[in-house]
């Protein structure tokens, strides 16, 4: 019991970072209809900025806004410079440019700072409270939780209830039909990649201390176990992001503790293959998705 | 003084040949246009181009003596030029509510919108009814009120419809063109209105401008052309 406990808790950590990546690939799917393979290296790219704002300064803080504003610029950067001039209703050069973006972003990062890991410390303690004698979350860990839950509230607020969030879903829904209401649509989908973008990194801002250290692929097992949560959630459903984030943190947390940390990928590849077979368009899909 | 004018329009699809070829037309402020025609006379082709939903290749486009060009569409917009769209132009996954409060974001401010908003409601009694349901609920008719009344909440200049009546029954169809009437009348709004539905369309217009294979073939007074059997005959098909 005391270690079914120990696991949960770590497991909804590690769900809160899985959900908040898997819901920054949905916020980029929703505004533009690709999936964004370059995610992982442009998040990676950002945790750089952000490390290095806290060397020079010794602030953590400090380097958590660099890393978000970093990867909210990188996003508007990409879909400006590189995405908007891809033919439309084609998915495959999209995920084409992202994948040359990955190398290059990679290959740029590791000849810039060189390809080891470097570690990077936590602004709060990992050790864990112990309550009534049975280890639960650490510090860190609820750090993550509350940084999390914060920017997953803070979206839901402007998605919905505001003008802005307003102008965001209808142009990701009908762009046609929004430009014909006076909505700036390119500018949209330009927002819509630099708050993914910047969500992307915090999510990668919020694992790297808990792993083995910043380094050009640190976020790239993030990005393939987020992807899977995004397709079991739905890509176009947030709340689907979050749920499935939380299930599939929990599902590798206990599978790593009761069985061993190589069937955990498998326990997360069984549960894509049963959702894909059986709900193909994800757990929260709406029912008549939009392909385009 | 004319509020919109358009000469030398030609527009196509692809590499093929030009749906409009060359096509003018002037439509005085505060007037009433139907743009009749067969399925596939262009009258859609028209709208949209005049819209900047498609591209020109050549002919200029002035509002109010503006010229609208070289603008974007949702530049046009924001000038005064707005289309409701044939067909199902609701965002069926935002509510009517929201539907609407985004046809006034960029012409209101929240205060002003607000009021906007409930006129359209006073306006459309059923949308009033239906304030918070999802656009995926709403009836045909339900939908083409909605998109009418969203397109008036931005007081556009001149207004584009696109066959409001397709697949209506010919009530809602009356309703909707009963309110376009008084809307027209009461506040000056100048209107270009494709239909098919030629009684209705003439009803509400003073002047009828008849499209075929993208060219004018008629423009006179609306109660001539619904007057003259040989014209329907050959150009309205019935
Ligand atoms: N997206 C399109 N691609 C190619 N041809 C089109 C397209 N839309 C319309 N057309 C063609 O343009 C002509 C005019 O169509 P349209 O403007 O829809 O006429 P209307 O609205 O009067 O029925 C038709 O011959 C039609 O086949
Ligand atoms: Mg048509």
């Amino acid at each position: 019991m005391d270690r079914f406990v120990f696991l949960f808790s770590a497991g909804l950590a590690r769900g809160a970072v899985l959900a908040l990546f898997a819901l920054s690939l949905v916020i980029v799917w929703r505004a533009a209809r690709v999936v964004n393979f370059a995610q992982a290296a442009m998040a990676a790219a950002a945790v750089y900025a952000a490390f290095a704002v806290t060397a020079a300064t010794g602030s953590y803080w400090a380097g958590l806004l660099t890393g978000l504003a970093s990867g909210a610029l990188l996003g508007a950067a990409v879909e400006r410079g590189l995405m908007r001039r891809l033919p439309a209703h084609a998915p495959l050069p999209g995920i084409i440019v992202a994948i040359g973006l990955v190398m290059v972003l990679q290959a740029g990062l590791a000849i810039a700072f060189g390809p080891e890991h470097r570690p990077m410390h936590p602004p709060f303690s990992e050790r864990p409270f112990i309550i009534g004698g049975v280890p639960v979350l650490s510090p860190y860990d609820l750090f993550t939780l509350v940084a999390a839950a914060a920017v997953m509230g803070g979206l839901a607020l402007l998605f919905g209830r505001t003008s802005l969030g307003l102008q965001l879903r209808a142009a990701a829904f009908a762009p046609e039909t929004s430009r014909l209401l006076g909505v700036r649509v390119p500018r949209m989908v330009t927002l819509g990649w630099a708050l993914a973008v910047a969500t992307a990194a915090l999510a990668a801002l919020l694992l790297v201390p808990t792993e083995l250290g910043l380094n050009p692929h640190a976020a790239d097992l993030l990005f393939v176990n987020a992807f899977a949560v995004a397709v079991i959630g739905g890509l176009d459903s947030p709340a689907g992001a979050l749920l499935a984030g939380i299930g599939v943190g929990l599902l590798v947390s206990l599978v790593t503790g009761y069985a061993s940390a190589a069937a955990a990928p498998l326990a997360v590849l069984a549960l894509l293959t049963l959702v894909l077979l059986v709900r193909p368009g994800g757990v929260f899909s709406a029912k008549e998705a939009r392909t385009a | 003084m004319s509020a919109l004018v358009f000469h030398d329009l030609t527009v196509g699809y692809g590499g093929g040949a030009p749906v409009i070829d060359g096509l003018g037309l002037e439509v005085a402020e505060g007037s009433v246009v139907a743009l009749l025609g067969a399925n596939g006379a262009g009258k859609t082709t028209l709208l949209r181009a005049l819209a900047g939903l498609e591209p020109a290749r050549s002919g200029r486009v002035l509002l109010g003596g503006r010229d609208l060009t070289r603008m974007s569409t949702e530049d046009r917009v924001r000038s005064g030029l707005s289309l409701v769209p044939e067909g199902r132009s609701v965002v069926v996954e935002l509510t009517v509510d929201e539907n609407l409060r985004l046809g006034g974001l960029w012409r209101h401010r929240a205060r002003a919108r607000k009021a906007a908003v409930e006129e359209m409601y006073a306006l459309f009694p059923p949308l009033d009814r239906r304030r918070h349901a999802a656009g995926h609920t709403l009836s045909g008719g339900e939908r083409q009120m909605l998109a009418l009344a969203r397109a008036l909440l931005a007081r556009p200049e001149v207004l584009l419809l696109d066959e409001p009546s397709l697949g209506l029954a010919p009530q809602a169809t009356a309703q909707l063109l009963g309110v376009l009437r008084a809307t027209a009348a009461r506040t000056g709004l100048t209107v270009l209105l494709a239909e098919q539905n030629v009684t209705g369309a003439l009803s509400v217009a003073r002047r009828g401008v008849v499209l075929a294979l993208g060219a004018v073939v008629a423009d006179r007074p609306a109660a001539d052309l619904a007057a003259d059997p040989a014209l329907r005959h050959a150009y309205l098909g019935f």
